[in-house]
């Protein structure tokens, strides 16, 4: 066992499956030599050399589109767009190759590919380099969704994205960077479409991802010791596939639903949980489901407004206790 | 602007016999069925039998013979949704075309993929690309990998003369020059995007080969209508890739025949352009490049007539084939051959 932090635990999970298989590269701007632009990546460059972990230039189309020809022709490529806010500049491969390659090709193509970036606020970086995109990459049909909460699960996560078949998007939370965390010793690998009961509890269900984890686990404790409510948190971990039965399951004990995500609130993941649950555990539920989310706002610089625009652990306290209450 | 006078058009290309007999008449073979089979893709359009879009090559057929011709097994193309002439050239079969044109179940995809993105991972085809420019990053990947597992083979690419001024085809281009990958780019410069004329909104007049330079490559402007210069430029380009010399830009000259797609009369076109183009259709120009090299008129009319009855017979089993079976619409979402996204 070793207390890694988020951000060690991305350099580890990468060499991980590096020093597995020769056909896993990475690729992207300033991963190489410098260690990535939040030092996520310190150590790759040195441990596996220039040809296998490759510096790009400012080209987020060049970056996703070459791991997608290197993926469709044998290699196990992980990219990095440094934020994920870069989706939007190269979103053509997310959206329109990578995702839809192996269906319009009636299952000839195949592109087992890793694409990394730094999601979500918490660094007062404004409105172009905070978004919490995940509900960008979910809709849309092809695509593996994961976001990891943990050190230890990023390395797990990390192991099953680049395993796996299909094209994964890998969502790293840039307020978790600094976090630290217990990881066990060894090679750790995980399967995605698990989500993980990271509190029981019985009274209430709250569905959390990535940064708002550790949030909706500090809302758990207050809501216990200061009103008596005993919620139960679940990680979502992966979005896509989604593990519906872990959340039908708790709502089915709990009777009550409540989500919290960072992206803004229009479609957002939650919406389609609570969707799940309306139409398969409508009958279990004892209040309306409620989503907490980041209102449907570009995010702002200040830290006074951005603190104010996420869920925070008094919001999610605020909006469980009056629910439960009413 | 360029125009058609100012262009290079070849003189009397050289009669220097590098390239063979068999490789000319596989040349002028694969010219005549693509030609052959795109008329027949546009007369089943007049009939309501290609549904959906298509995009036809007709009088660009030089450039996907020479390309082609000059490729080794395992070397991959990527091309657009004019790719029919393309994917023809590798070797994939006439009937598996028009069957994806005419959304049959014997189709390329089985009809999941349609005109536009034509795919044959077999003959090295790694699929045809409708978003512009989309598909030149891809093709540095496949140089990446090439490159990276010590491979030989070359990834090629075709695009037109509008995606050059798309920015995928400059991160593409500077990626590849400074991976050294060994990766083609072949620009068939057909003078018009959709419907804009190239030069109308394009800042130099050849819009490959100018901007070569900015990615420190040589500056290759050729006769795309002469399936001979295309086939050693082409072979050049491959050479120099697998040798580790990196990537090249190829910009050929030549010009559509049809509209931009099935439904355009292409009336934005000059009096006299289509004609004049005519005078120099690559299938003629090669008809009487064999006949100097004193290949019989009787072996020419047998390869014509051999490549109509091909395409006779892939017509035939087409209009015989059934629609796409129902239970494809929801596989190869997910490598798992399946769809599903929750358990
Ligand atoms: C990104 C993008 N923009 C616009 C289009 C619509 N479109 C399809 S073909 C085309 C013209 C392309 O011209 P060119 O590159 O010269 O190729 P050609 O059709 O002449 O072979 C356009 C604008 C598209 N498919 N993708
Ligand atoms: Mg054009």
């Amino acid at each position: 066992m070793a207390e890694l932090t988020y951000r060690e635990a991305v350099a580890r999970g990468i060499a991980q499956e590096m020093a597995r298989d020769p056909d896993v590269v990475f690729l992207g701007e300033d991963i190489g030599k410098a260690g990535g632009v939040f030092k996520a990546t310190v150590g790759l460059y040195e441990q596996f050399g220039p040809l296998r972990v490759r510096d790009t230039p400012i080209s987020e189309q060049a970056i996703l589109g070459a791991a997608m020809g290197a993926a469709m022709t044998g290699l196990k490529p992980i990219a990095e767009i440094m934020f994920s806010d870069f989706f939007a500049v190269c979103f053509d491969y997310i959206a329109n190759e990578f995702a839809k390659s192996r269906y319009m090709s009636n299952g000839q193509v195949k592109c087992p590919l890793v694409v990394r970036t730094g999601n979500g606020a918490g660094s007062r970086f404004g409105a172009q380099h905070s978004q919490s995109v995940e509900n960008w990459c979910m809709m849309i049909p092809g695509l593996k969704v994961v976001a990891p909460s943990t050190p230890r699960d990023v390395i797990g996560l990390m192991a099953a994205a680049v395993r796996d078949p299909d094209p994964v998007i890998f969502l790293e939370h840039k307020s978790l960077y600094s976090v630290k965390g217990d990881v066990p010793d060894g090679e750790i690998v995980d399967r995605l479409g698990i989500a993980s009961i990271v509190r029981p509890g019985n009274d209430a269900t709250i569905v959390a991802l990535a940064l708002m984890v550790p949030r909706a686990l500090a809302a758990a404790d207050k809501l216990k010791s200061e009103h008596g409510i005993d919620c139960e948190v679940i990680d979502v971990r992966s979005l896509v596939p989604l593990d519906t039965r872990t959340i039908l399951g708790s709502v089915a004990r709990t009777h009550r639903l409540f989500t919290v995500e960072e992206n803004p609130r229009l479609c957002g993941w939650g919406a389609e949980i609570v969707s799940i649950v309306a139409d398969e555990a409508f009958y279990e539920l004892d209040g309306p489901p409620v989503r907490i989310t980041t209102p449907h706002i570009p995010l702002p610089a200040a830290d006074i407004l951005e603190d104010l625009a996420l869920p925070s652990v008094e919001r999610i306290v605020e909006r469980v206790k009056n629910a439960m209450e009413s | 602007m360029a125009k058609i006078e100012d262009r290079a058009l070849a003189p009397n290309a050289s009669l220097n016999d590098d390239i063979g007999e068999e490789t000319r008449l596989r040349m002028y073979r694969m010219q005549v069925e693509i030609r052959e089979a795109e008329q027949r893709a546009y007369d089943l359009f007049l009939q309501n039998l290609v549904k959906g879009t298509s995009h036809l090559s007709l009088g660009q057929e030089a450039v996907a013979a020479g390309c082609a011709a000059a490729m080794k097994p395992g070397d991959l193309s990527f091309c657009t949704y004019r790719g029919h002439a393309h994917t023809l050239a590798r070797g994939v079969p006439i009937e598996k075309v028009l069957g994806e044109l005419m959304q049959r179940d014997n189709g390329l995809m089985r009809g999941k993929g349609g005109s536009m993105h034509l795919t044959s991972v077999d003959h090295g085809v790694m699929g045809s690309y409708a978003i512009i420019g989309a598909h030149l990053p891809i093709a540095c990947g496949a140089a990446w990998r090439a490159q990276y597992k010590g491979q030989k083979d070359v990834s090629v690419c075709f695009f037109g003369d509008g995606t050059t001024n798309i920015g995928a085809f400059h991160e593409a281009l500077n990626f590849a020059a400074v991976w050294k990958l060994p990766v083609i780019f072949v620009c068939e410069n057909n003078l018009y995007m959709e419907y804009t004329p190239i030069g109308d909104v394009t800042a130099v007049p050849h819009p490959a080969a100018d901007r070569a330079a900015a990615y420190g490559l040589p500056r290759i402007v050729i006769d795309g209508n002469d399936a001979d210069i295309v086939y050693r430029t082409a072979a050049a380009a491959y050479e120099k890739a697998r040798a580790g010399g990196g990537p090249s830009l190829i910009e050929c000259l030549t010009y559509r025949y049809s509209g931009h797609s099935r439904a355009d009369p292409a009336k934005y076109r000059p009096e006299g352009e289509l004609e004049k183009w005519k005078e120099r259709d690559p299938i003629k120009i090669y008809r009487e490049r064999l006949k100097q090299f004193g290949v019989s008129e009787d072996i020419i009319d047998a390869i014509e007539t051999y490549a109509r009855r091909r395409v006779d017979e892939a017509t035939e089993k087409c209009k015989a084939a059934p629609p796409p079976a129902v239970e494809i619409l929801t596989t190869d979402v997910y490598a798992n051959g399946g769809f599903a996204w929750r358990n």
